[in-house]
């Protein structure tokens, strides 16, 4: 229990391990714990920031399918429209062309009947100049009785 | 495990004998090889057991922490860093908490002083003969020494010169910082101005001398409580743990039950060194605080 020179020994030992503790050991310590409470914290930032942006993200998305859903309705209802006009326009084609089929049909009988006619006139105008002929027992002028002829062609 | 030669007065003065270096009255150098020898050496000696210690413990944890504050970084801590970082962590928060000034210096200091303390304390979980024991060995088996004159004190803390010489230290630090912070006049009217202070000039007068006296008191007790608190702890856990050492002396079934006694004294202990490292600190902590502060009064 002597007081002795250790006394100032371990005062000069306490200073010196201070220091090396303050220049050495503390500074890069601490520096670790702050730099790594900053990482933390920007981390958490981060995650914030992101799941905030995610939730943008997922309104965005159901708005674009909401647009979609919508733009894919109208389309539908322009094919369907357009459809029944299609159908409208081919039913029309189909009576127009079906009209003018039957135009012609009548315009083609209506011609066979006259050629029919004309060759039946001719027919009898020459049976009615053979029968004349022969009723008459002469030949009859043809040309000189063309008018008349052609009259009684035109008669029957 | 005192020796038959050995009376118990004997084995407990002989472990409360530091192993000590010094000036013997014919005038040559060399080590005590008694009480008295070192009592009659005076100031001029040195206890080589305290220094060693205190010396190695601290040197020890100083490079341990530098191998880990050199490596130390940012990324997911591992083994070592993370047990480092959690100390210095708690130290930050306590100096944070206690010491309003700005001084860079005070945490790190807090640092030292928390784990040195704690390690010069944990000597005293360690069996009380051991380490003696070797050195007594070494001391008569190498230098030819007698072995009843090797003295060895393992626990630096239970050496006076060693909590003295801290609390003096941090005593230097507060009354430097003291100047520094308030300047001498601020620091004497500190000293001087209260507790007792009057308006009236001449009653002023008479109260600065009761108010120094009172102040200088208190500020004299800050280390001689600071060292006494820590040297008086494990003064008395040193103690028994030689008292309960003495029982192995008494036969085998005192040995057991002394066995059983140490076990539990060195359970309780480990609460008590590191209760005093951690008090030995935070008053540092507080007193550095004190010296911080101007003009509160």
């Amino acid at each position: 229990m002597n007081i002795n020179l250790t006394l100032i020994g371990q005062s000069i030992t306490f200073f010196v391990f201070v220091w090396f503790c303050y220049k050495f050991i503390w500074p890069p310590l601490i520096h670790a714990l702050e730099e790594r409470k900053k990482k933390i914290a920007d981390g958490l930032a981060a995650a914030e920031h992101g799941k905030h942006e995610q939730e943008l993200a997922e309104e965005r998305a159901k708005e674009i399918l909401r647009e979609a859903k919508n733009q894919a309705g109208e389309i539908i209802i322009r094919a369907e429209k357009r459809a029944a006009e299609v159908v409208d326009e081919a039913k029309e084609d189909a009576r127009a062309e079906g009209d003018r089929l039957l135009t012609a049909a009548r315009a083609e009988i209506d011609q066979e009947v006259n050629r029919a006619k004309e060759e039946l006139r001719g027919k009898v105008v020459s049976i009615a100049v053979a029968g004349a002929g022969k009723v008459l027992e002469r030949e009859v002028d043809e040309s000189a009785h063309a008018e008349l002829l052609n009259k009684l062609a035109a008669e029957i | 495990m005192a020796s038959e030669s050995l009376t118990a007065s004997d084995y407990i003065k002989h472990h409360l004998t530091n192993l000590t270096f010094g000036q013997h009255p014919d005038g040559h150098w060399g080590l005590a090889h008694s009480a008295e020898e070192a009592s009659a050496m005076g100031f001029w000696a040195i206890h080589v057991d305290t220094m060693f210690w205190s010396i190695a413990l601290g040197a020890l944890f100083l490079l341990l922490l530098r191998r880990v504050a050199r490596k130390a970084s940012a990324d997911t801590p591992v083994g070592m860093q993370n047990f480092v970082e959690w100390i210095v962590d708690f130290v930050n928060g306590i100096v944070k908490g206690g010491f309003t000034g700005h001084n860079p210096m005070v945490a790190p200091m807090a640092l030292t002083i928390f784990i040195w303390v704690f390690l010069i304390n944990f000597m005293d979980l360690i069996p009380v003969d051991w380490l003696p024991q070797v050195v007594t060995m070494l001391g008569s088996g190498l230098f030819g020494m007698d072995p009843h004159h090797v003295y060895f004190r393992v626990v630096p803390s239970t050496d006076p010169n060693a909590t003295f010489g801290m609390s003096l230290a941090v005593f230097a630090l507060m009354i430097y910082y003291s100047f520094k912070i308030k300047g001498v006049g601020g620091f004497a009217a500190e000293l001087t101005l209260h507790p007792f202070s009057s308006n009236n000039k001449l009653l002023q007068l008479v109260f600065i001398p009761i108010n120094f006296l009172l102040e200088f008191v208190s500020l004299l007790a800050k280390p001689l409580s600071l060292s006494l608190r820590l040297y008086g702890n494990m003064f008395a856990g040193e103690m028994i743990f030689i008292l309960i050492a003495l029982m192995y002396g008494g036969g085998w079934i005192l040995g057991i039950f002394g066995g059983f006694l140490q076990l539990g004294w060195a359970i309780f202990h480990v609460l008590i060194i590191t209760l005093q490292a951690f008090i030995f600190m935070v008053l540092t902590v507080v007193y550095m605080d004190l010296a911080y502060q101007v003009g509160e009064h």
